[in-house]
């Protein structure tokens, strides 16, 4: 009949087999399920690293490691391909973009967490989410039709006339190439950069702030003294993840680096990176050895933007434990 | 089918005799005779955290519909212990927890009970009011029941633990409105009426008004006085005054050991242990 | 005392970095109004109902619209969101309940990893699970592609998420005596579930915005196509074509995709932050 809860435990307690009830069952189904999905995390990782090695092995048997990464000439119709062109293309224009975009980023973050009253500082982060938000393609396409005109047109002539004697800004200015995806890059990784620098110079301990203005310290020297230094592990973690983007990045670059496989040592030349090649060759590349040469990229790819996010996370954390960790 | 909660324990017990709402120091000692048996009983209790021993060889009993207050400085182990009564150790990595615990003369930590089943008899109040953020006032209330399938007319049973509870008359217009936008001592009733609602014998109250400002708290112990006519309640508290206007007995703790227990009045007029004195007078602690 | 350290040349400093930071902040602010000013401006012209609903007329043809890109788009989001959500949450559930041992850190540590590796590599690996053993270029590709990017990320935030449920909720669920996995599933992710859903919706906007792992898995269609075994258009990858190819039009063409995409991904991240909003009256 009725049957209060506490019949029910009287009932549990009086059964004599083990560990009554029907929550046992339920969290035995629960934490097999959990861990099944941890489990398919390793999976899934195991997988890509699995499936671009299967892909890429075409290339192992015609190519060395060390050939394959030294040589400059790609060339798929004679079969021969080296990633030095690329390799070149996609340090050139990441190392750009980490210029032009770091000291950007970390004004922005100062003045958000510092100088900006912080109601302020709130609405600020919403122009930044913004510009994280628009997608790849959209980037390439305003880079090709205003970026690349302004600085065909404008920067480069300038550039080539005032600092010409550096081989970095000689030859035609036609817009088109490593400046032109410095420039979108930098645009699009600041975003991450800010918000990750955003995050850090808040978890600095207000006291210590605090301490330095009731010093008598400027606002500016209180951020030296103490945000700073505090951050300083967080704010090169933001970078790195920053250089992490700007490395994977595809279809912006694609489109204004003018997709031409050569080194050349001019900021205005025509050039290609990794992923850029990867995007434009893929889909028509016939012979195994083509399709292996393309994964091969993408496994250089891989491994560096492992590394690189592997050591961001690593510094990023350090700061958020504590500051003691870390060597001034 | 559950209707309003009227059965509760499996034995028969002489209420206590004491008048509401009056200082129960006022009172003669609860009137039970010697061969009632304990509604909670402590057996050798020890608790260990790792290798930290919080809990040292603790027995007592507490007599059914009563109130046993548990006193003490900060770290004495006042938490600890009631969180053995519900086996809450359970769910710490690192605890161990031994001796015997008697609800009824059924010894909790026994391989054939099933802790999950026993907070049903043995209910919680926290310090901090806690209700479920995505539920409402109704919800909170039946939460015990809806998450336990437990059917019944759950109208009914949340209108009577409500009244129980003392909040009925404020929220009953209200009842769908979110379980947080409530005061904070009207919270902390929605969560006795929250544990009243699965029907236990035995509250264990873990300073349940230490968050809440004086007027709360005062209702807060005029519910306990009420409810002890159905309910064996055990109330952790670090105010003495509170102990002593709550409560018919009351056990010191100190540095994990019980150092004293025995009826409030005794207690706080004329205390045994010199440790005990010590602390009601307020020389530390 | 000489300028150098005097309380002036200090006041100088001080208002020149500030001055500094809030110029670069207005920096900031330029490439964004130019993107969505053009895009607005060049793309609202063309937008019509047509642009909508018809498919791409060849070169040369006025008219034409990007129908069968929008749906493609939209399955592809869709089938990623059934392959990756319910596994992303799943794995983010697990580091947030169980993840605290050595098992749980090594997962952690590969989805952190993993949500940075490039979508393009990520293009390849799909393309040797689904495109070499079907012989083709499919939607499903696609799809997995777009799974494969979005469950780290998924499952680092609903992780963070479920562990900010205060433990005080689960322990009073258990002190009701509710099993332990009732209290997880019934009150603490029902408690985060709002947000959770709130990561979803930002996933699905970025999977929505890809291209890269798309080019060489769903490849492209010129029709409609809702078969999971055969290529299809999409949003993206349109703009991309359009944008590069040689003609006027098409150049137009691919601003006022962009705007649809725009919007698409502006609609997405309104319903995220709308949905945030607790429904309980007076709720706090």
């Amino acid at each position: 009949m009725a049957e209060t809860a506490t019949q029910v435990a009287v009932e549990a307690a009086d059964a004599e087999s083990g560990r009554p009830g029907p929550g046992n069952v339920g969290d035995r189904v629960f934490n097999a399920t959990l861990w099944a999905l941890g489990i398919m995390v390793l999976v899934v990782a195991g997988l890509i690293v699995l499936n671009l090695a299967l892909v890429a092995r075409p290339l192992a048997k015609e190519h060395s490691l060390w050939g394959f990464i030294t040589s400059s000439e790609w060339n798929p119709i004679e079969e021969h391909y080296g990633a030095l062109p690329f390799l070149y293309g996609t340090l050139v224009t990441s190392a750009l973009s980490i210029v032009l975009a770091v000291p950007i980023a970390i004004g922005l973050a100062l003045f958000i967490t510092q100088f900006a009253p912080p109601k302020l500082g709130r609405v600020l982060t919403i122009p930044v989410e913004l510009l994280a938000a628009i997608p790849s393609v959209v980037y390439g396409l305003w880079g090709l039709f205003v970026v690349v005109p302004w600085l065909r047109e404008s920067i480069e002539p300038w550039l080539g006339k005032h600092l010409g004697f550096l081989p970095l800004f000689q030859g035609p200015p036609i817009g088109l190439g490593y400046l032109a995806s410095g420039v979108i890059l930098a645009v699009m990784i600041l975003p991450t950069i800010v918000s990750v620098s955003v995050e850090v110079m808040k978890t600095t301990p207000e006291a210590n702030r605090e301490a330095a203005l009731a010093l008598g310290a400027t606002k500016w020297e209180a951020v030296m003294l103490a945000v700073i230094p505090y951050s300083r592990a967080g704010i090169l973690g933001a970078v790195l993840l920053g250089l992490g983007r700007a490395l994977g990045e595809t279809m912006a670059v694609t489109m204004v680096i003018g997709n031409a496989p050569q080194i050349s040592a001019s900021l205005f030349a025509a050039g290609y990176s990794l992923p850029a090649v990867i995007a434009n060759e893929f889909a028509e590349a016939v012979s195994n050895v083509h399709i292996g040469a393309l994964a091969g990229l993408g496994l250089i790819l891989f491994a560096t933007t492992f590394l690189l996010n592997a050591g961001a996370r690593i510094l990023v954390t350090a700061v958020q434990k504590g500051p003691s960790r870390i060597a001034g | 089918m559950t209707s309003a909660p009227a059965a509760h324990a499996m034995t028969q017990e002489k209420p206590v005799a004491s008048v509401p709402g009056q200082h129960p120091a006022a009172n003669p000692p609860p009137a039970t005779s010697s061969d009632t048996p304990p509604k909670v009983e402590v057996q050798d209790l020890n608790v260990y955290f790792r290798r930290n021993h919080a809990i040292r060889h603790v027995s007592l009993k507490v007599q059914p519909r009563t109130v046993m207050a548990v006193i003490g400085p900060s770290g004495c182990g006042k938490s600890t212990f009631v969180r053995a009564l519900n086996r809450m150790h359970d769910l710490v990595p690192g605890a161990r927890v031994e001796g015997k615990v008697y609800v009824d003369g059924k010894d909790l930590y026994s391989k054939t009970v099933d802790p999950v089943l026993l907070r049903r008899r043995v209910g919680m109040v926290f310090q901090r009011p806690n209700p479920f953020p995505t539920m409402s006032i109704y919800e909170n209330v039946a939460a015990g029941l809806t998450l336990n399938g437990i059917g019944g007319n759950h109208d009914e049973i949340v209108e009577h633990c409500l009244r129980q509870a003392a909040l009925w008359d404020e929220v009953k217009d209200r009842l769908k409105h979110a379980g947080t936008s409530l005061s904070g001592g009207q919270q902390q009733r929605l969560c006795i009426a929250r544990a009243l609602a699965v029907e236990p014998e035995v509250l264990l109250c873990d300073e349940p008004a230490s968050a809440l400002d004086p007027i709360a708290t005062a209702k807060i112990e005029e519910l306990i006085h009420e409810l002890k006519e159905k309910y064996t309640i055990i109330i952790v508290t670090h105010s003495m005054q509170q102990a002593a206007r709550v409560s018919d007995n009351t056990a010191f703790f100190y540095l994990g050991e019980l150092i004293e227990i025995g009826p409030t009045a005794q207690i706080f007029t004329n205390p045994r242990e010199r440790r005990t004195e010590d602390y009601v007078t307020g020389k530390f602690g | 005392m000489n300028f150098h350290s005097s309380f002036r040349y200090r006041k100088f400093v001080d208002r020149g970095m500030a001055a500094v930071c809030a110029i670069f902040f207005a920096l900031a602010f330029v490439p964004l109004t130019s993107v969505l000013w053009l895009v607005i401006s060049k793309g609202g012209a063309g937008l019509s109902w047509d642009f909508f609903t018809q498919l791409p007329k060849p070169v040369g043809e006025a008219g034409g619209g990007i129908g069968n890109a929008l749906v493609g788009t939209l399955y592809m989001v869709g089938l990623a969101c059934v392959l990756g959500l319910p596994l992303g949450v799943g794995a983010g559930i697990y580091l947030a309940e169980k993840g605290d041992g050595t098992l749980g850190n090594t997962v952690r540590f590969v989805a952190e990893v993993l949500s940075g590796v490039p979508s393009i590599v990520i293009g390849i690996v799909a393309y040797a699970l689904v495109v070499i053993p079907m012989g083709h270029f499919s939607a499903l590709a696609g799809g997995v592609a777009l799974a494969i990017l979005m469950i780290p990320t998924v499952a680092i935030t609903t992780e963070e998420l479920v562990r900010l449920v205060p433990g005080a909720l689960r322990e009073a669920s258990l002190a009701l005596g509710v099993p332990n996995w009732k209290t997880s599933l019934r009150v603490v992710i029902r408690t985060a579930m709002s947000g959770i859903v709130t990561a979803c919706l930002l996933a699905v906007a970025r999977a929505a915005g890809e291209t890269a792992p798309l080019i060489f898995t769903a490849l492209n269609n010129q029709y409609w196509n809702v078969d999971p075994r055969a290529p299809t258009a999409s949003l993206t990858v349109a703009i991309y074509n359009y944008a590069i190819s040689p003609y006027d039009d098409w150049h137009a063409k691919a601003w006022t995709a962009s705007l649809v995409l725009l919007i698409v991904v502006g609609l997405l991240n309104i319903a995220s932050r709308v949905l945030t909003r607790n429904r309980l009256k007076g709720a706090r």
